[in-house]
């Protein structure tokens, strides 16, 4: 029987809902949050050992906050998605289960305190399956840098699920949760969404806080909604945004109505400007074909649909390759082996010097990506070099932020395929940075002006039956616009196809067995 | 301008970001940054003198709190991490070189 078969045969499977459809069951009564957790905690025992979306699964501590919820619950007091698991990705601090950001150096810590983020999903009753794959410090596009082996795409299980946030996205994908967290710092939630057929949104920079997000380059990255449906999408975000004295650039202004855009779902009147330089050459031709004709659904709903020069997004890849390692470098420091993490001596050295058991620690505990980032941050911001290399980066930064400001001054929203490709074979750019990072060319741009992004689900391509995905740009702030859209193309799709894209998706139980 | 990082130029890189890296790390490097460098050069044709440099999406404005005692971390549990402690504080190797 088809996994598709088996949902339309039965009421049963919990790790089929959403995350809206779960939380209307719980608070009609028809399950209840222990259910549902014990649920999904089964499915990861299925089918993880196949996926490696999970570093580390807390089933003790979800089922306890499965029953807290229902005990709420039962006194009339629960939050909306309150009893809903989640799962998150391993760059937020958790207390009491392990923090690894995908590396060594990280092994075994157990942060004290929460992210603020975490904090949130806590108080709102969310039960927390565990801490999600990644590539190591969030660098990499393909989740093959994690220290602990790479996420399989549950698509295929011969290639990789996207990164940073492999393991968040396959995770949703495999109906391990309906929900997760990711953070995106040059497309790290969208481009996986995008290569796994899931939902990803990268909100307005500020928009959601990161305190307790372990930093790789601070004035990019962002944490944000990792879902199967654009309205699950809305109402996490609802949750995990707003201002935190914690975080001195969290932005202290209202969070943007995400759940209203997204149950309005109407692009009427809507002006969408398609990117001219995120489009055509480079771009596989089942992407652009499957991105081509969601255009067409949104021209036919009403949306006016023109073409727009964004001329410097061309720069965008090199700006963000300067700007990103010059960060982490810094970032990275705090890797020092002195207060938490790895230390290891130097061999051979009696008596080694602090400055020595630093040096041996980080080449111990860091992997081969991390150091080429920091060594290429190290360069960019050294003296001789730092005008040429950050400064000229940061120009760019202002010219993408420009171009940005002229599109929408002519339209509402931007749009453009999320990934150039589909999901490639493990292994098939491992060995060739610069390849890896073209991957992240229509994603990067969003990042270095801070507007919100959302990636969404169009279809499978043509040349290989994998997912594509359909990234929507807003300007600042105005991420409900991303959530509108989104939704209303999201219904769109979903009649043509029946159902959800990932209803299409194998089954997965002993696949590889 | 060229991007002419030597084997030496990396190793010296190395040591300014503590890291230790073995010889067959530094022929690696050595062989992938000219050409990451090769292709982020761009960025230095990209912008005229005249436009401005933004390092940071939002103006980044200095913030104070209330001066006021709150609850923070224990001693055990800003330690509970540590690769060595004694005595409530982090037990580090010697700081200081050869007198």
């Amino acid at each position: 029987m088809s996994e598709r078969q088996r949902t339309n045969s039965s009421m049963t499977d919990l790790t089929r809902l959403s995350a809206d459809q779960a939380a209307r069951a719980i608070a009609a009564g028809e399950t209840s949050s222990v259910e549902l957790t014990q649920a999904l905690l089964d499915r990861i025992e299925a089918v993880d050992g196949d996926i490696h979306a999970f570093l580390h699964v807390d089933a003790d501590g979800a089922l306890a906050a499965a029953r807290a919820s229902d005990e709420q619950r039962a006194t009339g007091s629960a939050s909306y998605l309150s009893g809903v698991p989640i799962a998150v990705k391993d760059v937020f601090t958790t207390i009491g289960q392990p923090t690894t950001c995908g590396s060594k150096i990280l092994e075994g810590w157990i942060p004290p305190y929460d992210a603020t983020v975490v904090a949130k999903l806590r108080a709102a009753g969310l039960p927390i399956l565990g801490k999600t794959n990644m590539d190591e410090f969030a660098m990499g596009s393909s989740t093959e840098h994690s220290a602990y082996g790479p996420t399989r795409n549950p698509w295929d299980l011969t290639r990789v699920p996207g990164g940073s946030g492999g393991g968040s996205a396959a995770a949703v994908a495999a109906f391990e949760t309906p929900l997760a967290l990711g953070t995106d710092t040059g497309g790290s939630i969208r481009q996986p969404g995008a290569v796994t057929g899931t939902v990803g949104v990268k909100p307005t920079y500020g928009g959601v806080s990161r305190y307790g997000l372990v930093a790789m380059a601070s004035s990019l990255d962002q944490a944000g909604p990792v879902t199967r449906t654009v309205l699950d999408a809305a109402l996490l975000h609802e949750i995990v945004a707003g201002h935190d004295p914690m975080d001195s650039t969290s932005i202290d202004a209202p969070v943007p109505a995400v759940v209203a855009a997204a149950r309005r779902a109407d692009v009427k009147g809507l002006k969408i400007g398609l990117v001219r330089e995120l489009q055509g050459e480079g771009f596989q031709a089942g992407v652009q074909a499957r991105f081509d004709e969601a255009v067409g659904l949104l021209t036919d709903a009403g949306a006016e649909v023109i073409e727009v020069s964004c001329p410097n997004f061309v720069h965008g890849i090199a700006a963000y390759y300067l700007v990103m390692p010059s960060e982490a470098s810094s970032n990275l420091a705090r890797f020092d082996a002195m207060r938490y993490g790895l230390r290891v001596g130097p061999e051979g050295v009696e008596d080694p010097s602090a400055e020595q058991v630093m040096a041996a620690s980080r080449d111990a505990g860091f992997g081969d990506e991390v150091k080429r980032r920091i060594i290429l941050g190290t360069y960019a911001l050294s003296s001789g070099y730092y005008d040429a290399y950050y400064g000229s980066a940061q120009k760019v930064r202002t010219l993408i932020a420009r171009d940005f400001a002229a599109a929408f001054e002519q339209v509402d929203l931007l749009a453009s395929p999320t990934s150039p490709v589909t999901a490639w074979p493990l292994g098939d750019r491992s060995d060739d940075p610069l390849a890896m990072y073209l991957a992240d060319v229509a994603t990067i741009p969003a990042n270095l002006a801070g507007v919100p992004g959302l990636s969404l689900p169009v279809g499978l391509a043509d040349d290989d039956q994998m997912p594509v995905g359909l990234q929507f740009l807003a300007p600042a702030t105005a991420d409900d616009r991303l959530y509108n859209a989104a939704a209303a193309l999201e219904g769109l799709l979903e009649d043509r196809w029946g159902g959800p894209l990932l209803a299409q998706a194998p089954a997965l139980e002993g696949v590889a067995r | 301008m060229s991007s002419g990082i030597t084997r030496a130029d990396v190793e010296h890189l190395a040591g300014l970001a503590r890291i230790e890296l073995s010889a067959a790390e530094l022929d690696r490097l050595a062989a992938d940054l000219p050409a990451i460098l090769d292709h982020v050069a761009v960025v230095q044709e990209a912008a005229g003198d005249d436009v401005p440099a933004m390092s940071h999406p939002l103006p980044v404005d200095n913030v104070f709190r209330a001066d006021e005692v709150r609850s923070s971390l224990t001693p055990d549990e800003a330690l509970s991490g540590a690769p060595e402690s004694e005595q409530q504080r982090f037990l580090v190797p010697k700081i200081l070189g050869e007198e």
